[in-house]
Formats: structure tokens, C-alpha cells, sequence
């Protein structure tokens, strides 16, 4: 129940915040949600992995998919990262992840 | 709270992010802040538009001073109707801004000198400092300041400039982080507000690209080298197979009436070889020559012809123009309809610049092709001394001005070009920035450009042209580059004149550097614009341009420049054949791939091969030109053996006489190397110069040729690459040169010298046909798509339709008619607010 409470609030703020502040803002929700909400450090991580990586893969397939990958085509050679648009999506979760993770994981580790 | 574990993680996701928020340098680039990139919220995904997107906009403004609709049609062409005028321009500023501000905003750094803000000292193997300083001693945003005071001395182009830059910062000020075009994401920079002096800017940069080529330090590196015997055989003034645009024998003129040579040109100027001076090759080491220039390309040119109604099958004229310039994604132009109360205009637009460019409105069309001309010119400056606050002008010191620009550079400190201002014009070479012979002289440029014009008043005034007397007026103020400007009109009329303010030169004036000391090699007056002639309907029923000479040479005025010869032999020859030409007519025309240069070059070649000589294995490729129908198309094997071949007989003939200087040298036209060969046999640079005890034929350097470039051939078989489509590579570049954002290896057909002029990354800009019918019958297409936006479905959309030949049929539509179109892609209003 935590697990799904911190994920979810993590995903939530994880979208809100940066919608007025830069970009990286939810390393610090995470880490304030993880000693808020508070779990054994992997699962600290895990729930913010979790939360950011759905928000940033999500949403990035969901419009991948509105664009009939026009965009990730392209952009996935330039990162050197080949044509494939579901990399680029997977990537693009995985980058946030592991901020959101590390946030997070830092959280867990202040409280305790 | 576990300290040493918390504090190492925090630190961690600090790195972390501070890493994803930085330009990382990868492989000579600079990666985007990845973190903001990947972002969905802010980053490239925002810029993935949505497949069905239809483009909606309900916008008011104070700036506005009536009602603007607009209604985008299937292919995202808005048909734009505007109360008012100016609105218009207001509106066409906004939707430039909207579909292409990158693109707009890059081209007026370019021009301005200021491409190192963004890209960085260097960037992907380019010296963007290096481009910058060339385009500051150049003078470009001198000149462009320059033709803003006269711009905004009109107050109708001030109104529309005023309107057109407002629009464009509307549309900025609008944008937040995420909507900010791809490329601001990749380079991490933001847009900043447009002015007039940017549309200014960008109609220099125009200039640069149409009116800045020349030679002058390669020809005066020659003049040093060869006589003036061998001088004029390898770069000529004319030519025997030259058909100028209006013809030889149209008009007389007395050679009584040419520029008169100044008495001093002889010992100050014209400093040939001495011609008892034996030949030498240089055999030293190659001199430090600084690379401090970057040219417009050479073939930076067009093709306009126009048919008078007895030519067609309708009765009326028709008009085609393509302007071959860089293919770039986003594309150059921007097509539209613009409706005000004074004009329907349909065609082209520069995002950039208002007004419809080359088009056709209710009564009548206009294309435009590049007059060519040489107005660059330099002057040899004696300065008193290293502060170059004092030069030698007319028996006296002068005192000069200076201009500091200063380039500023990402990532790193300012550089400040400390440019001396002289009654020429900007010394654009001196100590600080040597010239490309490295003579390490002082030489200030004068250029036609940088003198005060306002070019947007022809192309608005053209746009509201009713008739030939409209177009004679809208062009009379016309200066700089010079266009052959092409007119037809719904009354019958047809008419061409090559238009600019052209400088009354001497034979071979500026040609060379010139002595600056005072005014005796100066440019002595402009062309009288009544000597700038017209062309109007002519008897034979068409007239045409295609970048060679306008006049026969014995204009009395120097026609310097380089200029195309094939392609207007060829347009020639069809429209002189041409009866009841239709539209098809025309489509097949444009984009015909024959190739004239290789129907008078081939027998020449195939006459002087010996071919017994050849083992069976070499004669393939003979047989293969032998065999070819003449056609650069993109499946024949024929023009890419051939254009080898011919290239590497160029370097047989001429190389050794080249070879005497290792300091740059213009290489002669091909068309020179044709007209000697057709001379016969004993063409005088067929002998090889560093043999001096035999005398080599032209058959032998035919020969000598041919076999140096069979294992080339083989080589090229060997990689697929014989096929001219896979030779020639063409392909769409976007202006990053980002091969993912580029549309490459297109398989395209034409060449140089064909009316499909088609180069690697250069070619027909733009095609158009407009039949002047009741109803107008226009067809037009652009390689490129109306987004630039590499994330939208129309950025690249007309591609495939242009590189097959294909084309779109163009409607002036009354709003009635388009507002019950069932494709719209898009519908936005506009009002005062």
C-alpha cells in the first residue's frame, strides 16, 4: 500500500512540478515524498523510479504515438541511439528514473 | 537519518542532474542538456505534433487594424484575406514565425555575423568564428543598416516591415520553453525578438548568396602567372556558343561607345606575364595561403522563360521560373495566397521578409533568375601606419572610421573585428585578416550591396501589378542582386529585363584588385537604368534566361561575372521549336534532363580516342558513353562515365599550366575547354609545360585522360555508384547539415548545364508554371514541406512529388470557395483587439 501511495504521489508531483519550475524539480519531490512516505531504501528507489519513469515513458509513447514516431525517428540518431522509437521511449523513462530513483533513495536514507 | 548513505545518494542525484543539464562535448559536437531534452513536458517530444493536428488560432491584437482570416489548405498552403493590407504583412510575419522561426532567425545570424553565439567557436568540423569574421569585414550588417535607413525612409515599406515584425514577435512572445522549435532544444538557446534590421539582414544575406561571388584574388594570381595572350584564352570575355538573353544583333552598339580603359591600366593594372618569360612550374613548397573565405556557391542561378499566346495552345502566355539555389530544410521559400484590397498574389515568400516573391496575382505573373553580374570588387589601401587610422587617397591622407564588431562565442570570450572604414568601403583584408593570396596587403571591398536600396518595394509593388507598365515601375528602383526579372500578363504581354544598378565598367575592370591610391580605377558612374534593356514582345514569341550573358559583349559596358551557357542553349532550342505548348509542355521542360554540353562534347572526345589502343577491358566504358542517349536520368550509366572522363581531361589539359602557382587560381569554365577542343587539334594548352622537349596533341591528353580515370570507373562500379542518381547523391540538407533531419539519397536526375540544374545539395528551389488563361493554370512545388518543423508530417511532404517531376496545382481562391474546402488543414483569425 506504501509502495503504491509513494509511486503514485511521486508520479503526480513528478508531472505537476515541472510544469512551473525546471525540469530536474522532481529529484526533490521524490526525495521529500521518500521521507514523507517512508520505505526500506530499495523500495525508496524503486517507487521513485517507478513514478518518474511512468510519467516521462508514458507520456513520451503517448505522444510518440499521436506522431506516428515522425520525430523519434529522427531524434533517436542524433542521441546516437538508432531509429528505434521505443528505445528512445524506454531511454527517455529511464533517464528520469534513475534521477527520480536517486532522489528518492536519498529521502529514505535522511529519515532513517 | 544514515549520514554517510544520504549524503553520498544526494550527491549522487545532484551529479546526476547536473550532467543531464549541461552540453556534454561528444565527437567534436555538443550533445543538448539531455535532461531538458528528453523531457516530455518541455523537452523534443513537444515538439512530436500530433498526425490530425488542424491548425486553429483565434488571435487579437492591438497591432492589427482590422479582421485577417486565414484558411490553410490539405498541403498546410494558407490562403490569407486581410481588410487591410498591412495586416497582411502582420499576419504573413506571424505564420513565418509560427511555421518556420528557426530557419529565420538562423539565416539573419548567419548574415549578421553572429552564428558563434549559438554554435560556438566550432562545431561538427566547422569554424563558425572563422564564417563570422568573414561576414563582418565583409560588411553585411554595414550594408544591411545601410538599406534599412532607405527602407524606412519609405513610409509604406517602413508600414509593412513595422506590420511584418510585429506579427513575428507576436508569435514570440507567445512561446514558452516547450514550444520553442527543435532546434533551439539540440543547440539550447531561445529565440530573441525580430526588428526590421533582421528582414533587412536577410535580403543581404540574399545578396551575399546572388551577388557575392567573384574571383578577383584568383584572377590576379593568374594575370601573374600567364600572358595576356594565354590570360584571355582560359578565362574569356564571350564566347562563340554564348546566346545571350536578348539576342546578338538585337541592338547595335558603336565600339566608339565603350567604357574608355584608363591610361594607367597598362603599368598600374593589367601586369600579365611578360610573354618572352619562359613557363615554370612552382616547385616550392606551398605557400601558408589563409583560408579566410567562404564563396556563394558558383551555381547559384535559375531558369525563367516566358511564351507569348501565338506560341500556345490556350492563346495566352505562359511563365515557368526555377530559382536553383541550396536545397535546405526548411526550406528557403514558403508558399502562400495573400489577399489584401489592392492584390490577390499567389506564390512564394522568403520567411523573413514580407511579400510574395515569385508568384502571379490576378492579371499577371513574374519570375526572377540571377543577372550575375560582378559588383564585388577591391582596392589596394596604403595605410600610413599599423594604427590604419590614415590612407593614401587622391595625393593625400585620408583619415579613416572604424567599425568594432564584436562576435561573441558560446563558450567563449568575445573577439572584436577592429574594421577600417574607407572611401571604398570596408578593408576587409589587412594585417588581422589576411587575403587569400597572404600578400599580407591591405584591400577594401566595394560592393554594389552595400550600398543603400530598398529591394521589398518591387516585390510588393509586383504583387499588385496590373500590367506592363505596373511591372516597369515596380522594378525601376530595383538595385541589388541584379534578376533577369521575367513579366506575363493576362493582356498577352511578355517581357524580360535584367535589372539592378550595375556599375559602368571598363573591359576586365575588377577583374583584378585594383590600386586604391586615388580615384582613377574607381567604378565611374552606374548603368543609366534606360541602358538596362527590355525585352518586350518579341517577335520570335518567347524569351528566356538561364544566367548567361544579357547582352552581346559588345555592350559597352563589362558584363564581368561568370556566366551558364548550356542551359540557355537548350531552353532555346525547345521554346524555338515549341508550337501550341501546353502546361504538360512546360512540366516536361522543367525538369528535363538533356544534356547539350555532352551533345557537342561526346564526338569530340569519341574523335580524338584511339580506341585500338584500348584492351577490351578499357573500351567498356567508351562503348558505354558511346551508347548513352544523352539524358542525365537517374538510372544511366552515361553521364557519370562521361562527367569523369571530361573532368580528368581538364586536369590533363590545364593542370600543368596551374600548377605554376601553388596559391589559389580560378579553374576554367568548362565551356572553355570545349570551345578550344572544337578549335582542332592543336589547342595551345594541350601541351604538357613541364615537358618542354615534346610537344603533346590534344588526342594524347584525351587519352591520357581516359586512362587515368578507368580504374576510377572501376572503383565507382565496384561501390554501385556508376548509376548517375547514386553518383550525383542528391539530397535535402537541413541548415544543421543533421543527416536525421536531411532527406538524402534521392536518386535524382540532371545536373549542370541541364534545365533540371541539380546538384549534390543545390538546385531548383522552386518550380512554377502559371498559364495567364481566364482562369489562371498554375502548377508549382518546392522540395521541402510548409512546417519546418522536423516533428510535423508537412516537413518534408512536397519531397518525393518534386524529385519525381511531379507538381501542385496553385488556386488564388475567393474565401467563399476555400471556407467549404473539406481538406482544411487549419483555420486561424485574427482581429484588432
Amino acid at each position: 500500500m506504501k509502495f503504491a501511495v509513494a509511486t503514485v504521489l511521486t508520479a503526480l508531483l513528478g508531472f505537476t512540478a515541472p510544469l512551473f519550475l525546471p525540469w530536474w524539480c522532481f529529484a526533490v519531490t521524490s526525495l521529500v515524498i521518500a521521507y514523507t512516505i517512508h520505505q526500506k531504501p530499495l523500495w525508496a528507489f524503486v517507487s521513485g523510479f517507478t513514478g518518474l519513469f511512468l510519467v516521462w515513458g508514458v507520456y513520451a509513447w503517448f505522444i510518440d504515438r499521436q506522431n506516428g514516431h515522425i520525430l523519434s525517428q529522427k531524434i533517436g540518431p542524433i542521441l546516437k541511439l538508432g531509429s528505434s522509437s521505443l528505445l528512445l521511449v524506454i531511454v527517455t523513462g529511464l533517464v528520469a528514473g534513475l534521477v527520480s530513483g536517486m532522489g528518492a533513495l536519498t529521502g529514505s536514507f535522511a529519515r532513517k | 537519518m544514515r549520514v554517510i548513505p544520504s549524503i553520498l545518494c544526494a550527491a549522487i542525484t545532484t551529479g546526476l542532474v547536473l550532467v543531464l543539464n549541461v552540453q556534454l562535448p561528444v565527437g567534436g559536437t555538443k550533445t543538448p542538456r539531455l535532461g531538458a531534452f528528453l523531457s516530455p513536458q518541455k523537452g523534443f517530444w513537444q515538439n512530436a505534433e500530433d498526425t490530425s493536428i488542424k491548425y486553429q488560432l483565434q488571435l487579437a491584437s492591438d497591432k492589427l487594424q482590422g479582421k485577417v482570416e486565414v484558411y490553410f489548405d490539405d498541403r498546410l498552403v494558407p490562403h490569407v484575406y486581410a481588410s487591410q493590407e498591412n495586416d497582411a504583412y502582420f499576419v504573413q510575419g506571424y505564420l513565418h514565425a509560427k511555421f518556420r522561426l528557426w530557419q529565420m532567425e538562423f539565416q539573419t545570424y548567419a548574415a549578421a555575423g553572429r552564428l558563434s553565439e549559438i554554435m560556438g567557436e566550432e562545431s561538427g568540423g566547422t569554424n563558425f568564428v572563422k564564417i563570422d569574421k568573414m561576414f563582418r569585414r565583409l560588411g553585411m550588417v554595414y550594408a544591411a543598416e545601410r538599406s534599412l535607413e532607405q527602407m524606412e525612409a519609405d513610409s509604406t515599406t517602413k508600414s509593412q516591415c513595422d506590420a511584418y515584425t510585429a506579427g513575428v514577435n507576436t508569435y514570440i512572445s507567445s512561446l514558452s520553453e516547450e514550444d520553442y522549435p527543435v532546434e533551439y532544444k539540440l543547440l539550447d538557446y531561445k529565440p530573441e525578438l525580430w526588428t526590421n534590421l533582421k528582414t533587412a539582414l536577410f535580403l543581404k544575406f540574399m545578396s551575399y548568396d546572388l551577388a557575392g561571388f567573384e574571383e578577383d584574388f584568383e584572377h590576379t594570381n593568374a594575370r601573374s602567372v600567364f600572358t595576356k595572350q594565354e590570360f584571355e584564352a582560359l578565362y574569356p570575355y564571350g564566347g562563340a556558343l554564348t546566346d545571350p538573353i536578348i539576342p546578338k544583333g538585337a541592338v547595335y552598339y558603336d565600339p566608339e561607345d565603350r567604357m574608355p580603359i584608363p591610361a594607367l591600366a597598362d603599368s598600374l593594372y593589367f601586369l600579365y606575364k611578360p610573354a618572352a618569360v619562359a613557363a615554370v612550374p612552382d616547385t616550392t613548397k606551398p605557400a601558408a595561403v589563409p583560408d579566410t573565405t567562404v564563396k556563394p556557391d558558383k551555381a547559384n542561378g535559375s531558369n525563367n522563360w516566358a511564351l507569348s499566346g501565338s506560341k500556345t495552345l490556350s492563346g495566352r502566355p505562359i511563365l515557368c521560373n526555377d530559382p536553383h539555389l541550396g536545397l535546405g530544410l526548411p526550406s528557403l521559400w514558403y508558399e502562400m495566397q495573400i489577399s489584401t484590397p489592392r492584390y490577390n498574389a499567389y506564390g512564394v515568400s522568403f520567411p523573413g521578409a514580407p511579400a510574395i516573391i515569385i508568384g502571379f496575382n490576378d492579371q499577371c505573373a513574374f519570375g526572377f533568375t540571377n543577372s550575375s553580374r560582378d559588383v564585388r570588387d577591391y582596392y589596394e589601401i596604403r595605410f600610413k601606419d599599423k594604427s590604419m587610422k590614415e590612407y593614401w587617397y587622391n595625393g593625400g591622407w585620408q583619415r579613416t572610421t572604424f567599425r568594432d564588431e564584436v562576435i561573441k562565442v558560446k563558450g567563449g570570450s568575445d573577439r572584436v573585428e577592429h574594421i577600417a572604414m574607407t572611401v571604398w568601403g570596408p578593408v576587409m583584408y589587412d594585417a588581422s585578416y589576411p587575403d587569400p593570396l597572404g600578400t599580407g596587403k591591405a584591400y577594401a571591398c566595394k560592393w554594389k550591396a552595400h550600398e543603400p536600396s530598398n529591394e521589398l518595394r518591387t516585390f510588393t509593388l509586383l504583387d499588385g501589378a496590373k500590367g506592363y507598365i505596373d511591372y516597369l515601375d515596380a522594378l525601376s528602383t530595383y538595385k541589388t542582386p541584379g534578376q533577369n526579372m521575367l513579366f506575363a500578363a493576362k493582356s498577352g504581354d511578355i517581357a524580360i529585363r535584367q535589372q539592378g544598378e550595375f556599375p559602368a565598367k571598363w573591359r576586365r575592370q575588377g577583374d583584378f584588385v585594383m590600386p586604391g591610391d586615388d580615384s582613377t580605377f574607381a567604378w565611374r558612374r552606374d548603368i543609366d537604368a534606360e541602358e538596362n534593356l527590355t525585352f518586350f514582345n518579341p517577335s520570335r514569341g518567347f524569351l528566356s534566361s538561364a544566367n548567361q550573358y544579357a547582352y552581346d559583349t559588345i555592350y559597352p559596358y563589362y558584363l564581368g561575372g561568370s556566366y551558364e551557357v548550356f542551359r540557355g542553349m537548350i531552353i532555346n532550342r525547345y521554346l524555338q521549336s515549341m508550337e501550341q505548348a501546353t502546361v504538360a509542355d512546360m512540366e516536361r521542360m522543367q525538369t528535363d534532363n538533356y544534356n547539350v554540353f555532352a551533345e557537342l562534347a561526346r564526338p569530340v572526345l569519341l574523335n580524338y580516342l584511339n580506341e585500338s589502343m584500348l584492351n577490351a577491358d578499357e573500351k567498356k566504358y567508351v562503348d558505354i558513353v558511346r551508347a548513352w542517349n544523352l539524358r542525365n536520368d537517374a538510372r544511366e550509366k552515361g553521364p557519370t562515365v562521361f562527367k569523369i572522363w571530361w573532368d580528368s581531361l581538364a586536369v590533363c589539359i590545364y593542370g600543368d599550366e596551374l600548377a605554376q602557382s601553388r596559391k589559389p587560381m580560378p579553374w576554367p569554365e568548362k565551356v572553355t575547354l570545349l570551345e578550344g577542343m572544337l578549335q582542332g587539334p592543336a589547342y595551345q594548352f594541350a601541351d604538357d609545360i613541364t615537358t618542354p622537349d615534346v610537344k603533346e596533341s590534344v588526342a594524347e591528353m584525351v587519352m591520357k585522360a581516359y586512362k587515368q580515370v578507368v580504374p576510377v570507373l572501376k572503383e565507382t562500379e565496384s561501390r554501385q555508384k556508376l548509376e548517375w542518381g547514386t553518383y550525383l547523391d542528391a539530397g535535402v540538407r537541413h541548415l544543421l547539415k543533421l543527416p536525421a533531419l536531411s532527406r538524402l539519397h534521392l536518386n535524382s536526375g540532371g545536373g549542370e548545364g541541364i534545365i533540371n540544374a541539380m546538384k549534390q545539395h543545390h538546385g531548383p528551389s522552386w518550380r512554377m508554371i502559371v498559364e495567364l488563361t481566364d482562369r489562371t493554370n498554375a502548377y508549382g512545388v518546392y522540395p521541402g514541406g510548409q512546417q519546418g518543423n522536423p516533428g510535423s508530417k508537412y516537413y518534408d511532404s512536397f519531397v518525393d512529388t518534386w524529385n519525381t517531376g511531379r507538381y501542385y496545382k496553385l488556386q488564388i481562391l475567393d474565401k467563399e470557395t476555400i471556407k467549404k474546402y473539406k481538406g482544411l488543414s487549419g483555420i486561424m483569425t485574427f482581429s484588432k483587439s
